[in-house]
């Protein structure tokens, strides 16, 4: 049992020695706290941009040409760059660039991953509430328009309840990637999960221990929002009006 | 039947980009109580001038008066007088996620026409007259064809409107519900309703139409009581018409 030995002796080292296990759940913590930050940013912006660009185009056939168009217009462009430039780039880059260039001064690193991973999400969630409102049929929308509903309000009250329900499969799916993308976190020199492991292993020359523990965790983490996403997905079926 | 014009038609023309000219220039009115049944080919124009009436196809030129008001002009709220214009589609467009009960009192109750327990009482009372109260707390996906299509036409009652724009409402359904939807639509039309509906229904055409009005290439070719249109028809194209489909 030469073997399990050394194996007690590893986690010795890596985990309880200093407190090394400090570097797991601290990294842990800050891991959840951008996921969870960067995806409300990630929701709002992705909204806004969703609601601008579908706005823009469903309404291109009967618009007139107003000031308000023209504003909407400018608003639609400014989205299509934002989306070409954050779903254009790796995300670590943008990350090294918000962190280690833009806003170099600050060393609030967590908040400036969240921004960083939120910025990006939100192109991302962007095109899932794009797509959901597209996917509605247009006579949703007419039938709505009919009855004296007026733009927003049909939005409100007849398209955006069916597109939620929709999206949300997708959303979970975009948060689980989320998680999994925060672990280049570390790149910036934010201490996240994957910094933690990284860290430890840099004090003990012991790469397998560490990192094998932290992909243990993503694992657990996304296996549970997995089985939460089929959850709801066969919630959303069985009740498919 | 009054005299007086509730929808006056003027030069309605709807291009869809460069090359197509869906209508090329539509006169006509629309008097209070009449059943006026449009008929014509596929590709004549008859849904885009349905359509053209509440401005869910804007069109390109020509103006369309409701009630008085130029409809078309930018400075109208639009919204205002398409509640007094009510909907029927092709395809039903019920609301999926609501009830039927909510489908109905929804608009009239988000734009203030009705008090929530008003709307629900009137919804009940339509709901009664089609025979589908029991229906009220189900979905739309639990409906045939013909229940959707009724439901679709008491949600469009529901905001109590002054024109009820049909839009070949038996054409999506089986065989044997078109019926029951027809049903619905004399009776609408015997107590006073303003229609106009597009179909290829010709037994509805005849037996309820007020005034028929054929269509083709955008533009109405010959009108008039369903006896003429039918029984003497003047043009070639109609008589051609006519000919493919009785």
């Amino acid at each position: 049992m030469a073997w399990f030995e050394d194996l007690k002796r590893q986690f010795d080292i890596n985990f309880i020695q200093r407190n090394r296990w400090k570097f797991i759940t601290t990294g842990l913590g800050n891991t959840l706290l951008i996921t969870f930050l960067s995806l409300l940013l990630g929701l709002l912006i992705g909204i806004i941009i969703a609601g601008v660009r579908s706005t823009y185009d469903k309404t291109a056939d009967t618009a007139r040409p107003t000031f308000g168009r023209r504003v909407l217009g400018f608003f639609n462009g400014f989205c299509k760059v934002y989306l070409t430039v954050f779903r254009g780039t790796p995300v670590v880059v943008q990350l090294m660039i918000i962190c280690l260039v833009i806003f170099a001064w600050s060393d609030n690193g967590v908040a400036l991953a969240s921004l960083a991973f939120g910025l990006n999400s939100g192109a991302y969630v962007a095109e899932i509430f794009r797509g959901g409102i597209m996917s509605i049929d247009n006579g949703q929308f007419e039938a709505g328009r009919s009855l004296g509903f007026n733009y927003f309000q049909t939005m409100q009250h007849v398209v955006l309840p069916q597109v939620f329900k929709n999206v949300l499969p997708a959303l979970m799916n975009e948060f689980i990637a989320l998680l999994k993308e925060t672990s280049v976190a570390g790149y910036a020199a934010v201490r996240d999960l994957t910094y933690g492991g990284n860290t430890i292993a840099g004090q003990t020359y012991n790469f397998f221990m560490p990192l094998i523990a932290v992909a243990l965790i993503y694992l657990a983490l996304v296996m549970a929002l997995t089985w939460l996403v089929g959850k709801v997905e066969r919630r959303l079926r069985s009740n498919d009006h | 039947m009054t005299t007086d014009v509730l929808i006056r038609v003027q030069g309605l023309e709807k291009r869809f980009g460069k090359d197509i000219h869906a209508l090329n220039g539509v006169d006509t009115e629309i008097r209070k109580g009449e059943v006026v049944v449009v008929i014509g080919p596929s590709g004549s124009g008859k849904s885009t001038f349905l359509r053209c009436l509440n401005l869910l196809e804007m069109p390109t030129s020509g103006a369309i008066t409701f009630e008085g008001v130029d409809i078309t002009d930018p400075k109208v709220n639009i919204n205002r007088h398409r509640q007094k214009m009510g909907m029927v589609f092709q395809h039903f467009n019920l609301f999926p996620n609501m009830t039927v009960l909510k489908n109905m009192t929804c608009a009239p109750v988000t734009l203030h026409r009705k008090t929530k327990e008003a709307a629900e009482a009137t919804a009940k009372q339509l709901l009664e007259r089609v025979g589908l109260l029991d229906r009220a707390g189900a979905y739309p996906n639990q409906l045939s064809g013909g229940q959707k299509q009724r439901i679709a036409i008491v949600r469009a009652l529901c905001m109590e409107p002054d024109v009820m724009l049909f839009d070949e409402p038996t054409s999506a359904l089986d065989p044997e519900m078109v019926g029951e939807v027809l049903d619905v639509m004399k009776q609408l039309a015997r107590e006073g309703m303003t229609m106009v509906v597009v179909t290829h229904e010709m037994g509805f055409a005849r037996e309820v139409g007020d005034r028929v009005v054929f269509m083709d290439g955008g533009r109405i070719i010959e009108q008039g009581t369903p006896e003429d249109v039918f029984e003497h028809p003047q043009n070639a194209r109609l008589q051609e018409f006519l000919g493919k489909i009785l």
